[in-house]
């Protein structure tokens, strides 16, 4: 049995379903993201787990009991909030002893128990500051030890680290990883940055219009995407749409409007003629100033539209003389030069028929 | 240059019309009560100036008028209590209710302005009259019980009602502008964190509106020390308040110098209560600013 299950859960807000029949199961100790754009209903599902919302339809189960008769004080999971949610008239200790206090914790195990949660997340010494003397991270990692000292079952996190700046959020990824593993509690996290998603969880679901479009390991959820708004939603991907011409039970050609034929390996049953999308990652493609030596899978001609220089890499968006876009990445570390191409040049492209990722529609 | 002539008129205002004053009541304090009332000459006849602290001594010395200013300030307190009680789920009804709405329930709260002091005053006599419904409804049940009919009218009872009245207003605006601005993430983080509807509101949401409760607290407190009208209408006998104390000094009694004192003296503990109200709220507010 799953710690937390959702079963069939539906949320309407008048005649928008917020969350729309989701099904799903977190297990102990795992770290579970719901990952989408804003309105997705990432946020209502992780508010009917905490309880502040309730669903319409379908039941959620914790540790196999229906929760839905319990308000969020009593139930065993605890929310780190975007906005830190900080009590802003209580010193760090004072916000870190309350859920102490409120379940009753003797006072005399309480200063234990407080320095162990500080400890956690780094923060000793700062126990009498009060939060307007925090900095971002640090008020962050407050709400983390402010959740966690009362060992919660589960502890949801709300985009903790959307409000921070790159750098900062970068380390407090690390830190929530090793947190994770140290406590061992499972999380479920929110968020709409796939980058994020991806380095940290276990499982992700990829949520649309309240939908669950994908629910898998980070490297399957990147490589393998189920639908086309996953393939797009994360990460960067081309996706080739047209008709299929030829299916051989290993290798499926599309025929693209503006490019041609695209060849890619796939165990799809899909019969020539229905429509199929190929999904390219920019960085699987080769890119070359003149044609491969070898026989490529898939090679096309083009010229450099534009590019955007990001520093290790640059992404350079090909036009073919079709009028289709192509964009492909090149790490920079390869070239004594800034970068390889300008716009203008004429490049040849190609990528073996592994390279992409059929998707039937 | 153009800061004085912005800041000019008010300042002279000020001068003329306060400071001017106020400082003649301080001299007045020390000076002796006229033969038929009013003033005695400053300078006597043998052309000795004539100032004098028996008024001061008159005020510490007779007891009757401490336990004045004591019932005044117990009075006050009352007050300040009782709108604290009835205004705090007030301003919480308003702060939470539909943004449209606000505006049409702070609206009602300031809406006995719009009619004259007195008039409402003596629309209190009218309710709590002999003859009204209510005392007719209290004095019932009290017979059911076997007690005697009470007046409501010129009573303590009267003159706590119309105070709580009047005031109440005064009390639901600072704390409606304090309570507006709580951030509801706070209370779900307390919920979440396993506090109930009375932890979230002891530990949460009252210390953070404490600001709010300081500034009602003051300019509730306050005018009703000194108040004379209300208990002058409604009261009775023993409802003598200082603020009548003083009204009789100047209007009945004819004794400047000793009203000037009682004046003087229900001033500084108008100041001090002000300033101890403004610290209490600047060391309540930066503990609510810490966001």
């Amino acid at each position: 049995m799953a710690l937390l299950e959702i079963q069939g859960v539906t949320r309407r807000f008048g005649d928008f379903a917020a969350v729309d029949d989701v099904s799903l199961a977190v297990e102990a100790g795992e770290f579970f993201t719901l990952l989408g754009p804003s309105g997705c209903g990432k946020t209502t599902l992780l508010r009917m787990i905490a309880g502040f919302d309730l669903p319409d339809a379908g039941r959620i189960l914790l540790n196999g009991e229906d929760l839905a008769s319990r308000p969020p004080e009593l139930r065993p999971v605890r929310t780190v909030f975007q906005s830190y949610a900080l009590f802003p008239h209580m010193t760090v200790e004072g916000n870190v002893a309350f859920p102490l206090q409120m379940a009753s914790v003797k006072a005399s195990e309480r200063p234990a128990r407080i320095a162990a949660a500080l400890e956690d997340v780094r923060l000793i010494g700062f126990g009498k500051r009060y939060p307007h003397e925090l900095s971002g991270g640090q008020k962050q990692r407050v709400a983390i030890a402010r959740a966690l000292v009362t060992h919660p079952t589960m502890l949801l996190l709300d985009e903790p680290l959307a409000a921070l700046d790159a750098k900062l959020r970068e380390e407090l990824q690390v830190e929530l990883i090793n947190l994770q593993k140290e406590v061992g509690i499972a999380f479920v996290y929110v968020t709409h940055d796939q980058t994020e998603a991806l380095a940290l969880s276990h499982r992700i679901a990829v949520m649309n219009h309240g939908r669950v479009e994908q629910l898998d390991e980070p490297s399957k959820i990147y490589g393998f995407p189920r639908t086309k708004f996953v393939a797009d939603f994360i990460g960067q991907c081309n996706l080739f749409a047209g008709p299929v011409t030829t299916n051989d039970g290993a290798i499926v050609t599309v025929d693209v409007k503006g490019l041609g034929s695209v060849r890619v390996a796939t165990r799809a049953t899909i019969a020539a003629g229905a429509t199929g999308t190929v999904a390219l990652r920019p960085e699987k493609i080769r890119i070359a100033p003149s044609a491969p030596l070898d026989t490529p899978d898939n090679h096309f001609r083009g010229k450099v539209a534009d590019l955007l220089y990001m520093g290790d890499v640059t992404v350079y968006r090909v036009e073919t003389p079709g009028g289709t876009r192509i964009e492909a990445l090149l790490a920079n570390s390869q070239s004594g030069r800034a970068k390889f191409f300008e716009v203008g040049d004429a490049v040849e492209m190609s990528w073996s028929v592994d390279a992409g990722h059929f998707i039937a529609e | 240059m153009a800061k004085w002539l912005v800041s000019g008129p008010p300042l002279l205002y000020l001068l003329v019309f306060f400071a001017v004053p106020a400082l003649i009541m301080v001299l007045a304090s020390f000076r002796t009560p006229g033969e038929f009332g009013g003033l005695a000459p400053l300078v006597d006849e043998a052309g000795r100036l004539d100032l004098n602290t028996e008024s001061y001594v008159r005020l510490l010395t007779e007891s009757v008028y401490a336990q004045v200013f004591v019932k005044s300030a117990w009075y006050a307190l009352l007050t300040t209590l009782a709108c604290l009680a009835l205004a705090y789920p007030l301003a919480t009804l308003i702060a939470k209710s539909p943004k449209k709405h606000r505006d049409l329930l702070l609206l009602l709260v300031i809406l006995p302005f719009w009619s004259n002091f007195l008039i409402r005053i003596y629309a209190w006599m009218i309710i709590l009259g002999p003859n009204a419904a209510l005392a007719r409804m209290v004095n019932g049940v009290l017979a059911w019980f076997g007690a005697g009919p009470v007046p409501l009218l010129f009573s303590a009872f009267a003159v706590l009602t119309c105070l709580v009245y009047v005031h109440l207003p005064f009390m639901v605006l600072p704390l409606y502008a304090n309570l507006e601005k709580h951030d509801q993430a706070l209370l779900d983080a307390a919920q979440d964190l396993g506090a109930n509807a009375w932890h979230r509101f002891w530990r949460i949401t009252f210390p953070l509106s404490l600001p709010g409760v300081y500034a009602g607290a003051a300019l509730v407190f306050i005018p009703a020390l000194g108040i004379f009208a209300i208990p002058d209408i409604l009261g009775g006998p023993d409802d003598t308040l200082i603020g009548n104390l003083i009204k009789q000094q100047f209007l009945e009694t004819r004794d400047w110098p000793f009203g000037s004192v009682l004046s003087i003296v229900l001033t500084l503990a108008a100041l001090l209560l002000a300033g101890i109200a403004a610290w209490v709220g600047r060391r309540g507010a930066a503990g609510a600013a810490r966001a």
